[in-house]
């Protein structure tokens, strides 16, 4: 079933009203639905607040495609990345019946309601040899689980090849929370921590830095594995991995550490608890003229403008994601060639 | 806005930064690590000690030191003066010798090494050809005689170190005129000794190994003296007149030898053993002094019986009827006599005997009825027992400072009033700005007061706090309880005892407060002392509490030490401090941290199980506080208590050792009980490592839990004048963090002063915080309204300190080991953080605030942390923005012990352990610098018999 209206592009209300008004023109007053839209990557995006409501209304040029589908048999696995090409290749499903054959889905919730555990973050950014991967301790009761060791590895050098020491995954204890993302493997080395580089430091100083930033730990590892990479459609597929290193962009470990520092403020309150009273968080203070805060968020602002995101967006999206810590990236039209999404969900 | 983004680019802060911070290692205090060798000068009254790594130091009058290090590392055998010089030739295991010089430079002198040389032999030629024995800086100042191996005597020229072919004395030179049956019997072998004749240079004397000893001349080229021992040489001594001399001999005997003109071949005139009939060791060294009264000094070393007393380590001086072994409490490295050097002077007439030990340094007036020993000004053992804990306290008010001194004074009564005798070089530095008081904690339970002002570490006083405690010490245990008539009349000297009897004794924590005199020492057993300075010895009990640190946990077992037993009644102290509170913290374990408020007359205390607040005034315990998690079963049980009792048992085994006199044992190269104690304790250390690596070296990375072992364990604690409940109203308060990143902060009501005795201090918890990476918590300081640190107690009633600002509000700085913390007062909300270990994988160890003043204007001074880190870096880092300032490389990382050992100062100074025995000293402060600059000034040459020598020397190589 269609139905087409027409919306006030530059008043576009509230998502309540906007849900009304779909309940409205459907005539499915009392029927529960999840709202979806189409981005203009082709991605099946999910509308359910404001804030994404907002996005959506924006990105129509000048319609936009809006998908609603009853709650009880919705498909969840439809959103996210890639979604409308593959529907578009139903064909193909077709003349393949094995593949037709959907498994029966089985329902749990709406992908907001889950924690992440796990992301693979500035793919973009990256050589494609190396990934970048977040692990949420946060409210996961398993242990980190993964151990690390001195090694050696082969760089390039301007002398040629050249053995210089390295941190490698030594171990993954079986059901922890390294384990279990399967982002990170034995014999991985390991690049940066939170976005300092390893190299020059010993094995305790890399434990010492993982360990103190264990509730939001950052890893950037060269896999040992290597058949697993992103492959971008910007790159042609020849570029040889050994060599992109020399290639970072220098301002990286920047981005990361500060796109950290402003993470972190909302995952990492001490807990007082005043005389006898019950444990609260420790809020952070006003901000004053001389504060170091203050000037940190201006400097994400500005660094971030710097790379491209639409800083306004961010800011949003960062406010709605505080409850559930769902983290959504807007991406600029000029990454449109990435063909993965940053944001994978690990259950 | 950059500017503030990317700290360290703003021009004029880099300028004051310049102004400020400066780091230098100015000084080593103590005594060196490993002496070998040892030298004197007494043309320069400069004495230099060599050691096994390689470090050559020269020390003259108090200030006056010089340093310099060898390339290679390598121990340094031997060190000889050349005589009216300002330079010195050391020789090292290495067969190399390197000529060193004090030169001026800037208005100071310096210690350079000028030329190194190593002694070729001919192609071919076996090693042993050049392997020096023995050297002898000829008066001529022009040449070296080198004695080696092989026989041979090289001569190289000075300072090129030219081989003087032509001049070499072969053995086979010799032997020549030697008797042939005697020859044969042996052959010449390694070169002893060579000692040039005291009235004419060119005789020297050559001891060989095997006994031969020959007078040779230097202008013909030959033998104009043999004389045949049958003894194995040690060593030769002229005497001042050069009409006899006397050798040293192998089985503990000596012999003087006539030398005159008649006899080319005399017989001795005497031959002595001096603790014989039975076996003796031998004497490797003696000095034969000539006196006045025509009564010789006969000095010494070795000689011992070998079966009673083969293990001590002893100098014998022999004056008509006197006799004395002193017994030195480790090895005997090498000695020497001060006596009258004046070419004029007619006889030795000895004052003073220097004596290098592996441990100590002694000096023994000679000149003193009963050769009382003399107190030297520098080169301290500070681990005559081992160092536990150190302490620092700037700026010590005159008056404190003078009662410390006269307590110390009356304990050194045994000590010779000898000005020091080793007084070359001029010490030219400025006086040190303040008076500084080093108090180091030791394990036998002993506080060493040092005067920290200067280049010259030395003590003042030393408080032991046994006499409080019941021990299992043998008072009876004395070895020096000899009779009268015991012979060999042994008289041990010097400080150096390793043993505690009492592990339990050990002293972990000290705080003095130089305005009150208070001082609180906390030990190894729980045990909290508090101690006012009385200027005379008094007899009273001292009270006793007991601070129950488990209160309502049950069902625990302490499997550690028991506590220490009090003695009941009152107790005899002597004029210093004077204990009159003891807390015990129950389970007895290590007191963790200490803080004491001397206005306020508290004390607080923490070990691994809670802390407590003890009132000192009324003696009443305050409050406890367990902070102990209840999985935490480690804590409880003490397993440290493991490591400790192994160490005790290790002790009481050497102990047994050094009790049976009977030593079977042949100990080579006269290693001690000390040198032993080192070898197990480096055997031991070699084992752990071995088993470290040959574990896969990996590490767990996991985040850290409220279950771990030693949340609980008290990190830190601190009194602190602030707001803690409302910003209306400030009020006494005690906060304390623990190893698992809980900050917990009590409201304390101090009666004021008319009341204090009546009414009870209380206290009541008003915030607890829990820091959520859960690192322990270092350090805890609050900041006042002008974001300057709370001053000390009494320090603001002193007017050292301007009062605190309690307008503005005050802010709380936690430092972690992990992160730096700034929250606000009296509503907790953190304001700023530095994530020290996340940015750059390295924890806090030790953290103070100190005080930097600009070397450029006077007015301009600010107050930043001085932080160490696990790495052995140090930072400084600004307060109150915690923006790191500049970071120096200090201590290796690897070196554990010197990283736990570091102390601040409140002025950017510091101190660390570089051995057991030695501090290292630094600045971080372009303003307070305390380092030795000394110049040393070539005395005139004032007789004409230089002149004349060296005019002889020069006909001698025409001819």
């Amino acid at each position: 079933e269609f139905r087409r209206f027409s919306l006030e592009r530059s008043k576009p209300g509230k998502f309540e009203e906007f849900y009304g008004l779909l309940q409205h023109v459907h005539k499915i007053p009392n029927v529960e639905v999840l709202v979806g839209y189409t981005d203009i990557h082709g991605d099946l995006l999910p509308i359910n607040n404001d804030d994404n409501y907002h996005k959506a209304v924006s990105t129509a040029n000048p319609l936009l495609r809006i998908f609603i589908q009853r709650k009880e048999d919705a498909d969840y696995s439809a959103f996210g990345t890639d979604t409308m090409t593959r529907k578009k290749n139903v064909l193909s499903n077709v003349l393949r019946p094995d593949n037709h054959k959907k498994k029966p889905h089985i329902v749990i919730s709406m992908p907001q309601d889950f924690r992440p555990v796990s992301s693979i973050i500035d793919v973009d950014i990256l050589p494609e040899t190396h990934r970048r991967v977040r692990l949420y301790k946060y409210g996961t009761d398993k242990p980190l689980g993964f151990y690390i060791r001195d090694g050696s590895s082969v760089r390039v050098t301007p002398h040629g090849l050249e053995k210089v020491p390295g941190i490698f995954i030594s171990r993954l204890v079986p059901g922890g929370l390294a384990q279990s993302t399967g982002l990170l493997a034995v014999n991985d080395e390991v690049l940066e921590v939170n976005g300092i580089e390893v190299s020059g430091k010993s094995l305790d100083q890399v434990t010492d830095m993982m360990i103190a930033n264990s509730r939001n730990l950052i890893i950037t590892v060269r896999p040992a594995n290597q058949r697993n990479n992103v492959v971008r459609n910007s790159r042609t597929s020849g570029s040889s991995g050994q060599s992109t290193e020399s290639s970072l962009p220098s301002s990286m470990p920047n981005i990361l550490s500060n796109f950290v520092q402003g993470e972190e403020e909302s995952d990492e309150e001490d807990i007082i608890i005043e005389g006898s009273g019950e444990p609260q968080q420790i809020p952070k203070a006003a901000p004053t003229s001389e504060s170091l805060e203050s000037l940190t968020q201006i400097e994400l602002l500005h660094e971030s403008t710097q790379n491209g995101f639409l800083p306004s967006s961010e800011m949003n999206l960062n406010h709605s994601a505080g409850s559930t810590s769902m983290e959504y990236k807007v991406q600029d039209p000029d990454h449109k060639s990435l063909e993965e999404d940053g944001t994978i969900i690990t259950l | 806005m950059r500017r503030f983004l990317r700290p360290g680019h703003d021009p004029v802060r880099e300028r004051l930064k310049r102004d400020l911070f400066q780091f230098n290692k100015t000084v080593e205090h103590g005594f060196p690590h490993q002496p070998s060798a040892l030298g004197y000068s007494p043309f320069l009254r400069l004495m230099a000690i060599g050691t096994r790594s390689g470090a050559i130091k020269l020390y003259g009058a108090p200030g006056v030191e010089f340093m310099g290090l060898h390339e290679e590392n390598n121990t340094v055998m031997q060190i000889h003066f050349i005589p009216d010089q300002c330079q010195l030739v050391t020789l090292l295991d290495d067969n190399s010798l390197h000529l060193w010089s004090l030169k001026q430079h800037g208005g100071a002198s310096e210690l350079r090494e000028e030329h190194r040389f190593t002694l070729k032999g001919p192609p071919g030629s076996p090693p042993s050809a050049t392997q020096i024995t023995a050297v002898l800086a000829h008066s001529s100042r022009e040449v070296l005689y080198l004695g080696t191996e092989s026989g041979n005597i090289f001569v190289v020229e000075l300072p090129s170190f030219r081989v003087l072919e032509d001049r070499t004395i072969t053995s086979e030179a010799v032997l020549q005129r030697v008797p042939e049956d005697y020859c044969n019997r042996r052959s010449c072998e390694l070169v002893e000794a060579l000692r040039e004749h005291p009235k004419n240079p060119d005789q020297i004397l050559i001891g060989y190994s095997r006994g031969l000893i020959v007078l040779w001349d230097l202008q013909n080229n030959k033998v104009t003296h043999h004389f045949l021992g049958s003894q194995q040489l040690e060593n030769l001594y002229w005497q001042r007149d050069g009409s006899k001399f006397i050798s040293c001999h192998y089985d503990g005997s000596y012999t003087q030898w006539p030398v005159s003109s008649d006899n080319r071949q005399p017989e001795p005139l005497e031959n002595v053993v001096p603790y014989g009939p039975f076996p003796c060791k031998a004497i490797s060294k003696i000095y034969w002094q000539t006196t006045k009264n025509g009564l010789p000094y006969i000095i010494f070393q070795g000689g011992m019986p070998r079966a009673s007393y083969g293990d001590r380590h002893s100098i014998s001086v022999v004056h008509g009827s006197q006799q004395t072994a002193f017994d030195f409490t480790s090895r005997v490295i090498d000695f020497f006599i001060i006596f009258s050097s004046e070419p004029t002077a007619e006889f030795d007439d000895p004052s003073a005997m220097v004596v290098l030990a592996e441990e100590e340094l002694v000096v023994i007036d000679l000149k003193t009825a009963g050769w009382p020993a003399v107190h030297p000004p520098y080169l301290a053992s500070l681990h005559c027992s081992a160092i536990t804990c150190s302490h620092h306290v700037s700026n010590i008010p005159l008056k404190l400072w003078e009662r410390i001194i006269s307590a110390g004074s009356k304990q050194n009564i045994h000590y010779s009033n000898m000005p020091w005798p080793i007084d070359g070089g001029t010490n030219i530095a400025p006086d040190p700005p303040q008076r500084d008081l080093l108090l180091t904690g030791h394990e036998d339970g002993t506080v060493r007061f040092w005067d920290a002002s200067g280049v010259c570490l030395h003590l003042l006083y030393k408080l032991s706090t046994v006499r409080v405690f019941l021990t299992d010490a043998d008072p009876n245990d004395n070895m020096n309880t000899l009779g009268e008539d015991e012979w060999p009349p042994l008289r041990k000297v010097g400080t150096f005892d390793p043993y505690s009897d009492d592990p339990r004794l050990g002293i972990q924590k000290i705080y003095l407060c130089k305005y009150s005199g208070y001082l609180t020492v906390a030990g190894t057993a729980g045990q909290v002392l508090v101690m006012e300075l009385n200027d005379e010895d008094a007899e009273h009990v001292v009270d006793h509490a007991e601070a129950d640190l488990l209160q309502d946990q049950e069902g625990y077992q302490w499997k550690g030490h028991e506590k220490l037993k009090t003695r009941d009644g009152p107790v005899r102290f002597e004029a210093g401090f004077q204990p009159f509170v003891l807390v015990q913290c129950q389970p007895p374990a290590v007191v963790t941290s200490l803080a004491l408020h001397s206005e306020w007359k508290l004390v607080a205390f923490g070990t691994s199980h809670g802390f407590g607040l003890f009132d000192h005034q009324q003696k009443r315990l305050v409050f406890v506080k367990c902070t102990l998690h209840p999985s935490d079963q480690l804590a409880l049980e003490g397993p440290l208590s493991r490591v400790k009792s192994l160490k005790k048992s290790l002790r009481q085994s050497f102990r047994r050792i050094r009790r049976s006199r009977v030593s079977s044992r042949k100990r080579r190269g006269g290693s001690g009980n000390a040198s032993e104690v080192q070898e197990a304790n480096a055997k031991f250390d070699q084992d752990a490592l071995q088993e470290m690596e040959l574990a896969p070296v990996q590490r767990k990375i996991e985040a850290r839990s409220a279950e771990d072992s030693f949340t609980g364990f008290v990190r830190t604690l601190y009194f602190a004048d602030t707001f803690l409940r409302d910003s209306s109203r400030h009020c006494p308060s005690l906060w304390a963090g623990t190893n698992g990143g809980t900050v917990y902060a009590f409201c304390l009501r101090v009666p004021p002063a008319e009341r204090r005795m009546d009414e009870p201090v209380r206290a009541e918890q008003a915030k607890e915080i829990q820091l959520m990476h859960r690192a322990p918590v270092v350090g805890i300081l609050v900041l006042d309204g002008r974001s300057t640190p709370l001053p000390e107690p009494l320090e603001v009633a002193h007017d050292l300190s301007k009062s605190p600002d309690m307008q503005g509000s005050h802010q709380l700085l936690v430092v972690s080991e992990e992160q730096f913390k700034v929250f606000t007062l009296p509503k907790v909300s953190s304001k700023l953080k530095l994530k020290l270990t996340a940015l750059e994988g390295c924890r806090v160890r030790k953290v103070m605030v100190a005080n930097f003043g600009s070397c450029k204007t006077d007015d301009y001074s600010e107050n930043d942390l001085a932080v160490l880190t696990n790495l052995g870096d140090i930072q400084i880092i600004s307060l109150p923005f915690l923006k790191l300032q500049i970071r120096y490389p200090c201590i290796r990382k690897e070196d554990v012990s010197g990283i736990a050992s570091c102390v601040f100062t409140k002025y950017g100074q510091g101190f660390y352990l570089i051995s057991p025995s030695e501090f290292e000293r630094f600045s971080l402060s372009t303003k307070w610098l305390v380092e030795p600059r000394c110049v040393v000034d070539m005395p005139e040459v004032t007789s004409n018999n230089h002149v004349h020598k060296s005019g002889m020397e020069n006909a001698a190589r025409k001819s």
